[in-house]
C-alpha cells in the first residue's frame, strides 16, 4: 500500500474579496513542522535535475507532487510515484510545466513515499457562523470530505473550541474517542497533533488548517501526508515570514499588477470593464451590468479612499485586458471624493490615450464638482449618466 | 427614537487626533452628534476644535460621561482600543477601522457576550440616525429622516440604496453598516431585533452579500421574530467562485454562501428580494404605500 497523494478539492465558498493567503502544500508542511506536527521528509524541486538530486538524497521510492493552488492535481496526473532517482527525474519532467485547471506547475515537492495502513482526516477551520474555531475529524480520510459529510455525517466528528478557553487535552481526547480510534498509540499521537494544530492555527492566524490524509503507517506512526493552510490577510502585518510565502507569480498577471498598485481586481470574461468604490457596490455593479444584458470584464474596487492616482492605477490594470470594449465607472462618494475620481479619469485618458467609451456615474461627496470637471473636458469618449442602472445600460450598449 | 445612535449619544472618538479621526469626528459633530471627547495616548490635555482629548478612555468617561465610542485607530491597535472602551464601561462601541485580524475578532466577540455591550464593526461605515446623530463615515446629506431601518454588510452599497430610497421620497430611522468581515460585533440578527423594537422604524431593508450564512440566519429570524416588513437585496449574483475559506467552510455553514442560495432562503420565508438596488427601493415604496 504505497502512498499516493489525495486528489484534493480546493473548492471555494464565494466571498467578496481575496482576504486570505493560500499556501502550497510544502509551505503548509513547513509550518506544520515548525509546530511539531509530523510530516514526511521532502525537498522542493523546480527542475527535473533537482528532482533527481532530491530523490537521491531522500532515498527511493519517492512521490513527486505538483505544487499548485488548486484542487484535482491527483486526477490531473500531478502526483506520481517514482521507484528510482531516474524515474523521479522523468516524472518531474512530466509534471513540471503541466497545466492543472489553468495553473502551470513550476514546482514539485519530492517526498519519501510512505507506507499507509489507514487514512484519517483532521482539520481546524475558522467557523464564521459559530464564531469559533472548529475541529473536524474522521477515520474515513483520504477521500473528498464533503462526500463523508453528505453520505456518512455521523462519521465526521465536529468540535468547536471556545477561543477564550483555548485548546486543552480534552479536545484531543474527545475527537479520538468520538471518532472511534481504538489503538492507544494512535489515540495518543492524534490527540497530540490536535493540540499542535490548534497552536499552528492560532499562532499563524490561519483561516484553515487541513490534513487530508492524516496517515497511520504499518508501524503505527501518525503523519500529515498533505497540508492545506490558509492565513488571514489582515494578520500578515505581524507574520512577515508567512507574508513572504505569497507566490506572486501564481496569480493572474493582471491581478498581480493590481495587488502591486493596491487595487482589488478580479478578472472576468466579458467586455465591460467595471470600476466601483467599495466591494459591495462594485459587486452590485457587476450584477447590474449582467442583468441588463452585458458581460463584465472584471471586478475592480477602488477601495475606501480613491484619489486621482488610484483611479489612474485602476484604469491601467483594467485597460491591459484586451477584451475590454467599454468601461463603466460607478462611484458613490463617501470617503471617496467624486472630483478626485473625475480628475483621475481625465489624467488617465490623457496619459494612456484611452479611446473606447467610458461611462461615468458619480454620486455622493463632491459629485457636482466631479460632473462639471468631466463636462468641461469635452472628451468625446466620456459619457455621463445620472443613475447606476442607466450607466450600466449605456456601457453595455457602447461595448459592442 | 431610532437605534444605536440618537440625541442621547455622548461620543468619545478613539484616534480623534489622527487625520481620518479628526475629519470624521468633526463631520459627525457638524451633523449634530454630541462629540464629548477624544482619546489619544500621550495627547491628553490637548483639544481638537474644542473637543477635549484624554490619554485613556476611562478618564474620558469620568470627565465627560461618554456612553458611545467610535474607534478610528489603525488596525494593529484597534482590538486594544475596543477592549479599552469596553473596560471603561462604554456600552456602544462602533469600530470603523479596516483590517482587524479575524482571530482578534473571535476573542473580542467572545469577550462581549453577556456583558450588555453592542459592538458594531469593525470595517464598517458606522451608524446614522438622520436628524439625530451620525457616528462613522456615512455621508449624512444623502439620507433623510423617516421610517425605514436600513442594515447592510457593505458601505457604499448602503449609500446607493439609501439614495434610491431618498429619490422615491422615503426616509430612514437609522442606517447601520455592520461590516463585511468574517466576524463582526453585531450581525443582522442583533440589528434586526433593535429595529423590531424601535417605534420609529416601520419597515426594514437588509442588504446582504455573498459569503457566510448570516442572511440565511436572518431569514429564519425575520419569519419567527419580526412583525415589520423586511425587503432584502443581495450583492454578488454574478461573482466568480470566491477566494476565501476552503471547502470545510461550506460544510460547516451548511450553506453554499452564494447569492442565489441566500435569495432562496429569504424568499422561502416570504421575504421579497430585489434584483437591483433600484428595484429594491421600489419594493419598499410599494409596501410603504400599500
Amino acid at each position: 500500500m504505497l502512498a499516493h497523494g489525495v486528489a484534493d478539492s480546493r473548492r471555494r465558498e464565494p466571498d467578496r474579496l481575496a482576504r486570505a493567503l493560500d499556501l502550497y502544500e510544502y509551505q503548509g508542511k513547513e509550518l506544520f513542522h515548525r509546530y511539531g506536527i509530523p510530516t514526511s521528509d521532502g525537498r522542493l524541486a523546480t527542475t527535473p535535475a533537482h528532482a533527481r538530486a532530491a530523490a537521491e538524497e531522500l532515498g527511493t521510492p519517492v512521490v513527486v507532487k505538483a505544487q499548485v493552488l488548486t484542487g484535482g492535481r491527483g486526477k490531473a496526473g500531478g502526483i506520481k510515484l517514482a521507484e528510482s532517482a531516474d524515474e523521479a527525474e522523468a516524472r518531474a519532467a512530466d509534471i513540471l510545466g503541466m497545466d492543472i485547471r489553468g495553473h502551470t506547475v513550476t514546482k514539485v515537492w519530492i517526498e519519501r513515499a510512505s507506507d499507509i495502513e489507514r487514512e484519517y482526516y483532521l482539520s481546524l477551520t475558522f467557523d464564521r457562523s459559530a464564531k469559533k474555531p472548529l475541529f473536524m475529524f474522521t477515520t474515513q480520510g483520504g477521500i473528498d470530505i464533503e462526500e463523508v459529510a453528505a453520505t456518512n455525517p455521523d462519521a465526521l466528528v465536529r468540535l468547536h473550541v471556545d477561543p477564550l478557553e483555548g485548546c486543552h487535552p480534552w479536545h484531543g481526547r474527545q475527537l479520538v474517542y468520538e471518532g472511534a480510534v481504538t489503538d492507544p498509540g494512535e489515540q495518543k499521537q492524534i490527540a497530540s497533533i490536535v493540540g499542535k494544530l490548534y497552536e499552528a492555527f492560532v499562532g499563524c492566524e490561519a483561516m484553515l488548517c487541513e490534513i487530508n490524509p492524516l496517515i497511520v503507517t504499518p508501524t503505527g506512526e501518525v503523519r500529515a501526508l498533505d497540508s492545506k493552510f490558509t492565513v488571514d490577510d489582515n494578520a500578515l502585518f505581524r507574520h512577515a515570514d508567512i507574508a513572504e510565502m505569497r507566490d506572486v507569480s501564481a496569480a493572474d498577471p493582471l491581478e498581480a499588477l493590481a495587488r502591486e498598485k493596491g487595487v482589488t481586481y478580479v478578472k472576468l470574461d466579458g467586455e465591460v470593464g467595471v470600476l466601483g468604490n467599495g466591494a459591495g457596490l462594485t459587486m452590485s455593479t457587476v450584477d447590474v451590468v449582467t442583468f441588463v444584458g452585458g458581460s463584465p470584464a472584471n471586478f475592480c474596487d477602488l477601495g475606501g479612499g480613491g484619489d486621482a492616482q488610484g483611479v489612474v492605477d485602476a484604469l491601467e490594470v483594467i485597460t491591459r485586458d484586451p477584451q475590454v470594449r467599454a468601461i463603466f465607472f460607478n462611484i458613490f462618494g463617501g470617503i471617496t471624493r467624486c472630483d478626485e475620481v473625475a480628475r483621475g479619469i481625465l489624467q488617465a485618458v490623457e496619459q494612456m490615450g484611452i479611446t473606447y467609451p467610458i461611462v461615468v456615474r458619480l454620486d455622493g461627496t463632491n459629485a457636482e464638482d466631479g460632473r462639471r470637471i468631466l463636462t468641461d473636458s469635452a472628451l468625446p469618449n466620456l459619457h455621463a449618466e445620472a443613475t447606476m442602472l442607466d450607466g450600466a445600460r449605456r456601457a453595455v450598449e457602447l461595448a459592442v | 427614537m431610532a437605534i444605536l445612535v440618537d440625541a442621547s449619544t455622548r461620543l468619545v472618538v478613539q484616534g480623534l487626533t489622527g487625520s481620518e479621526g479628526r475629519f470624521h469626528g468633526l463631520r459627525n459633530r457638524s451633523h449634530g452628534t454630541n462629540v464629548v471627547a477624544g482619546v489619544t495616548p500621550g495627547k491628553g490635555g490637548q483639544d481638537v476644535e474644542g473637543i477635549p482629548v484624554f490619554d485613556t478612555v476611562a478618564s474620558a468617561v469620568a470627565e465627560t460621561d461618554a456612553n458611545t465610542a467610535m474607534v478610528f485607530v489603525p488596525a494593529p491597535f484597534a482590538a486594544d482600543a475596543m477592549y479599552e472602551a469596553i473596560a471603561a464601561g462604554i456600552a456602544t462601541v462602533i469600530c470603523i477601522t479596516e483590517g482587524v485580524p479575524a482571530h482578534e475578532m473571535l476573542r473580542i466577540h467572545g469577550h462581549i457576550q453577556g456583558r450588555g455591550i453592542t459592538l458594531v464593526g469593525p470595517n464598517c461605515p458606522g451608524a446614522l440616525s438622520p436628524g439625530k446623530a451620525n457616528v462613522g463615515i456615512i455621508p449624512a446629506e444623502i439620507f433623510r429622516e423617516g421610517a425605514i431601518g436600513l442594515v447592510s454588510r457593505s458601505g457604499t452599497l448602503t449609500y446607493q440604496i439609501g439614495h434610491e430610497l431618498t429619490q422615491l421620497g422615503l426616509g430612514n430611522s437609522t442606517i447601520v453598516g455592520i461590516g463585511g468581515d468574517p466576524v463582526v460585533g453585531s450581525s443582522f440578527l442583533e440589528i434586526l431585533a433593535l429595529f423590531e423594537a424601535d417605534p420609529q422604524t416601520q419597515y426594514v431593508v437588509m442588504v446582504g452579500e455573498i459569503g457566510g450564512d448570516e442572511e440565511e440566519k436572518a431569514a429564519a429570524f425575520i419569519e419567527s421574530e419580526m412583525s415589520k416588513p423586511v425587503v432584502a437585496y443581495i450583492a454578488g449574483f454574478t461573482a466568480p467562485p470566491g477566494k476565501t475559506m476552503g471547502h470545510a467552510g461550506a460544510i460547516i455553514s451548511g450553506s453554499a454562501g452564494t447569492a442565489q442560495a441566500k435569495k432562496e432562503a429569504l424568499e422561502g420565508k416570504g421575504i421579497r428580494v430585489g434584483t437591483t438596488p433600484t428595484e429594491t427601493a421600489q419594493l419598499v415604496a410599494e409596501i410603504a404605500s400599500a
